[in-house]
């Protein structure tokens, strides 16, 4: 086990420095860093100042080390606006984008299972056929104008919820969440509702085909042969065949939900790390961009290894398997 | 047959039952009839493709779209099962019917643990305890001869073998004590040795508890040692159908003649071996008449019309055949059959 | 034995003859019709694609010429007339630009881009699936190795990077757009071309020593074309959407060229005021056109799938 942990490990340093120095070369190459790394609105002596200190006038392998260094020391850069640490500014919203994303995550799957299910357990139904259209709608309507359809009509004309903005928030965990009150949850509900649209309709397509594979399976028959009641049949035996790959997608699309909370947290004023990087892009902020795409990515390799690592504890026949290796 | 008078716990009669593919309609069982006496052990042997799968679903109530049950009469201990409610059948699948599938390795629910998948079937028939349960599943796999039952409970069905797994098919049919158990070929994907244990046990078995045991084949020599009554399957029909040794030893029907000629213990060394001619026919292209007209040596015109079952004087035996064989024809007469 | 039967050869009957022409195309056509909301889906496209066409010539208005222009036309409502007499059908924007309009412009541009994104990831991922595919190997493993590299990462995230550090403009949206499509092409080619690799015709080919471009592309390509067309469909209407999605965030298309996105980004300020209009309408072409795309996607897939027997 502990071998199969490293090796995924490695890969995934592989990948972070990987997109550091896409990420690097691309600001590097393509802009122009003296622009990227000094606020416009420096003199001339600072200026000078800023390119020695940060080592601009270097050449391009060294900038990169630097940089690395740097980044490994948690430091890339100082906010313009903010003057403040990018990678704290980063931290400080991360909670929020989180609590977004994860709630978008269970929406999908608390209701996108069991439509699912439903929709594979009787194909030919009309239950079964609005819920595959509606699937096609989930993913092909663009999320972002969904969302702004809903602010407009149940903020703005039925006036139900909070058009947008985070509601009070609590500390858990040494965190700072707002699902705990009633008042928070009005506003967390339509941002993450918009959010979990595509993955709901991703659930649905892969629960359903997974229910009409497993549901002919041998082992189904022979549970039947055993005397074993419907219900169980379906919540037991079906649900956790089905189950397996239906969370290793989900986990890896964990990270796209939180790559996607960009979106939404636009439309929603939503007070999270993707809100950050839009106003940090309208604003010239560059660190802080800097610093957030270095983040998601960096985040994104660690829910990709946590996934895998956790796919092999719950599927017994990979972590045999694993063990053997 | 006739078992000291006692009621069948199984009798089927005239059972049809057709899948409605888009091709037609597939008469996968087509009019056949059989009991099974307490204790007794009936063999259900034919080809693949003969019906006799089918038949054990049917008999379970787990013939599922698009086939189904189009005619005839199934009686279990005298209840007529064909239209049971799915309830009804709960109660009875698991419980008081028990099948064991073909194939081990599939049987089993790959993610859930052994001693979930028998803890469950026990459960859904009794209100026990869960550790009640778990000790007669214990004892059943003692039962079967499996050794270290507590951690074997504790596994996943992919780290048995083959064998193994098919034991643990087995108990799991035993552990409610059924009075018919249907075993849809469970021998066949296992070693020769242990085959021949479990159907030492089978038999053991039968005997000890008086379970009524349907053994569905494609194998003789299985039947040879273990049946006391034979069925032989042809094309959803069953074409002979008597006492095993009686059969086995004095075939009526020409298609029964050909299978046991074709096992290869019975044939003599550098003869070749001796085949029916020509392959099991579709059935969705079956024949007008008799099913086995084509590859039967014997055939005439008088084969053209469906031979209706019936039973030749004092052979005690049931037969579909318009010429049955001389009931004084003994089996070394086979080699006097050509091949052609 | 009677001779009956040979006045009656279908050969002298005409009708059979017709019937016996059945191309894979006309089967195809047909598997395809059985779908009638899939039939439906096909004639919006083509109405869409033929609006975006001659949008010039069929706008009522030219919504970004600066003389005809005016804010006296501010937010009026759908069906209202505007300064020039001319009547806004589905209203005015915030700078007085009829909605109608500019809901044809940003067709256009929103289609161009996504078409054309993805024709060229489409070319640049067929060459490399098929080299992959054909060449097998070492070459193989490293394309892709890179290919699923980048697909495991989600397409908004990559666009993002990409747009954040080259900036606005079509021409780096396009380049976004393209570099998020390509390794989902010549991973689905590389997979059904896998597949035609091993089959006879190809070895005959060789046989033939035909040369390695010709083999590839007269002989392989021409049967991996079906799985590319469902994928293409899909992906196009993806790309659409994410075209419409930067845009809207204001990384994308400038506001000179504003696409279907920019112009739903434009009229979100105004629904608090209730014009709601302004951002809605655009929304809806939108919708319209990537539900339809998709629609005819899905029903492509089904037909054109091997393994559904029909």
């Amino acid at each position: 086990m502990t071998v199969f942990i490293i090796r995924r490990l490695m890969q995934a340093g592989v990948v972070v420095v990987l997109m550091s120095f896409i990420v690097f070369s691309g600001v590097f190459l393509v802009g122009d860093p003296v622009d990227i790394l000094i606020s416009d609105e420096a003199d001339e002596e600072d200026r000078e100042r800023a390119i020695a200190g940060l080592g601009l006038d270097k050449p391009f392998h060294i900038q990169y080390l630097l940089f690395l260094r740097n980044a490994v020391q948690g430091n890339l850069g100082d906010s313009f606006i903010f003057e403040e640490p990018a990678l704290l500014l980063i931290l400080e919203r991360m909670p929020a984008t989180f609590e977004l994303a994860l709630f978008a995550l269970l929406l999908a799957v608390v209701i996108g299972i069991p439509l699912g299910m439903l929709a594979g357990l009787r194909p030919n139904s009309v239950t079964s056929k609005s819920i595959m259209t509606g699937s096609i709608l989930g993913f092909s309507l663009p999320t972002f104008w969904v969302g702004i359809m809903m602010m407009m009509l149940f903020a703005v004309i039925l006036g139900w919820l909070p058009s947008t903005g985070r509601g009070p928030t609590t500390t858990f965990l040494g965190l700072e969440v707002s699902f705990t009150s009633w008042e928070g949850i009005r506003y967390l509900l339509m941002p993450a509702i918009n959010l979990s649209l595509f993955k709901l309709a991703l659930v649905i397509r892969l629960t359903r085909a997974g229910t009409r594979e497993v549901i002919h399976q041998d082992y189904i028959k022979f549970a039947r042969a055993k005397g074993i009641s419907g219900s169980r049949i379906v919540l037991v035996h079906l649900l956790k065949n089905i189950l397996i790959p239906v969370v290793t997608v989900l986990g890896l699309e964990f990270g796209g939900l939180v790559a996607f909370s960009v979106v939404t947290e636009t439309v929603f004023a939503w007070p999270g790390m993707g809100k950050l990087l839009i106003d940090s892009i309208g604003m010239l902020d560059r660190p802080v961009i800097v610093a957030y795409l270095m983040m998601i990515v960096f985040l994104f390799v660690v829910i990709n290894l946590v996934v895998d690592i956790l796919y092999s504890i719950l599927d017994p026949r990979v972590r045999l398997q694993e063990m053997k290796a | 047959m006739n078992a000291a008078g006692s009621r069948p716990t199984l009798q089927v009669s005239h059972l049809q039952t057709s899948f409605m593919t888009k091709a037609g309609e597939v008469k996968a069982v087509d009019d056949i009839s059989f009991s099974v006496h307490p204790g007794r052990v009936l063999g259900l042997v034919g080809e693949s493709g003969s019906g006799k799968t089918v038949t054990g679903f049917s008999i379970m109530g787990l013939v599922d779209h698009p086939g189904r049950i189009v005619g005839g009469e199934i009686r279990f201990r005298g209840e007529d099962v064909v239209d049971a409610t799915e309830q009804r059948w709960q109660q009875l699948r698991g419980n008081q019917i028990a099948m064991v599938f073909q194939d081990p390795m599939m049987t089993l629910n790959p993610v859930l643990r052994i001693d979930t998948q028998m803890i469950e079937a026990i459960r859904a028939h009794e209100s026990v305890s869960r550790k009640e349960a778990r000790q007669r599943a214990r004892d059943a796999l003692g039962q079967v001869g499996i050794p270290s039952p507590d951690e074997r409970l504790k596994a996943y069905p992919h780290q048995f073998s083959g064998g193994m797994r098919q034991r643990v098919s087995i108990a799991i049919a035993l552990l409610n004590k059924p009075d018919l158990i249907i075993a849809d070929e469970p021998t066949t994907a296992l070693d020769v040795t242990i085959q021949a244990q479990i159907l030492y046990e089978a038999q053991k078995l039968c005997q000890e508890t008086g379970t009524a045991l349907i053994w569905i084949t494609h194998d003789l020599s299985v039947i040879a040692g273990l049946a006391d009554d034979v069925a032989v399957m042809y094309a959803g029909r069953i074409v002979e159908y008597g006492e095993v040794d009686d059969v086995l030893d004095r075939p009526l029907h020409p298609y029964t003649y050909g299978l046991i000629g074709s096992v290869p213990s019975r044939n003599r060394r550098g003869v070749p071996l001796h085949q029916i001619p020509g392959m099991t026919p579709s059935l969705l292209n079956l024949p007008p008449g008799c099913a086995f007209k084509t590859r039967c040596p014997h055939a005439t015109d008088l084969c053209i019309t469906a031979p209706e079952v019936s039973e030749p004087r004092g052979s005690g035996r049931l037969i579909r055949c318009h010429l049955p064989m001389s009931p004084t024809g003994s089996i070394t007469e086979l080699s006097g059959i050509s091949a052609s | 034995m009677t001779n009956a039967g040979i006045t009656d050869t279908p050969l002298t009957n005409p009708e059979s003859v017709g019937e016996s022409i059945q191309t894979p195309f006309r089967r195809f056509l047909e598997d395809f019709c059985e779908n009638k909301i899939a039939v439906v889906s096909f004639v919006v496209v083509v109405t869409v694609v033929m609006i975006a066409l001659f949008a010039p010539f069929i706008a009522p208005t030219d919504p970004y010429d600066l003389a005809t222009v005016t804010v006296a036309d501010k937010a009026l409502s759908p069906g209202m007339t505007m300064l020039s007499g001319q009547v806004a059908y589905l209203g005015t924007d915030g700078s007085g630009r009829d909605l109608l309009s500019s809901i044809f412009y940003g067709l256009r541009i929103s289609l161009t881009v996504g078409i054309g994104s993805g024709v060229i990831a489409l070319a640049i991922g067929v060459v490399v699936g098929l080299s992959a595919a054909y060449f097998g190997g070492r070459t193989d493993a490293l394309i892709m190795r890179l290919v699923d590299m980048q697909l495991s990462f989600p397409a908004i995230l990559i666009a993002l990077v990409l747009l954040v550090t080259l900036g606005k403009g079509v021409d780096k949206t396009l380049i976004a757009l393209i570099v998020v499509q390509w390794a989902y092409y010549a991973r689905t080619v590389r997979g059904s071309a896998l597949v035609e690799r091993n089959k006879e015709y190809i070895e005959s080919a060789q046989c033939l020593a035909l040369s390695k471009p010709r083999i590839l592309f007269r002989h392989l390509f021409p049967n991996v074309v079906a799985p590319i067309i469902v994928v293409g469909t899909m992906q196009t209407a993806h790309a659409i959407a994410l075209e419409a999605t930067l845009s809207f965030l204001g990384l994308g298309m400038e506001q000179t060229e504003p696409s279907l996105g920019s112009l739903i980004a434009n009229g979100f300020d105004y629904i608090h005021s209730g014009h709601y209009w302004i951002t809605m309408y655009p929304g809806v072409a939108l919708l319209v056109t990537i539900v339809s795309i998709n629609l005819v996607g899905d029903q492509l897939r089904d037909v054109l799938n091997p393994r559904l027997q029909r």
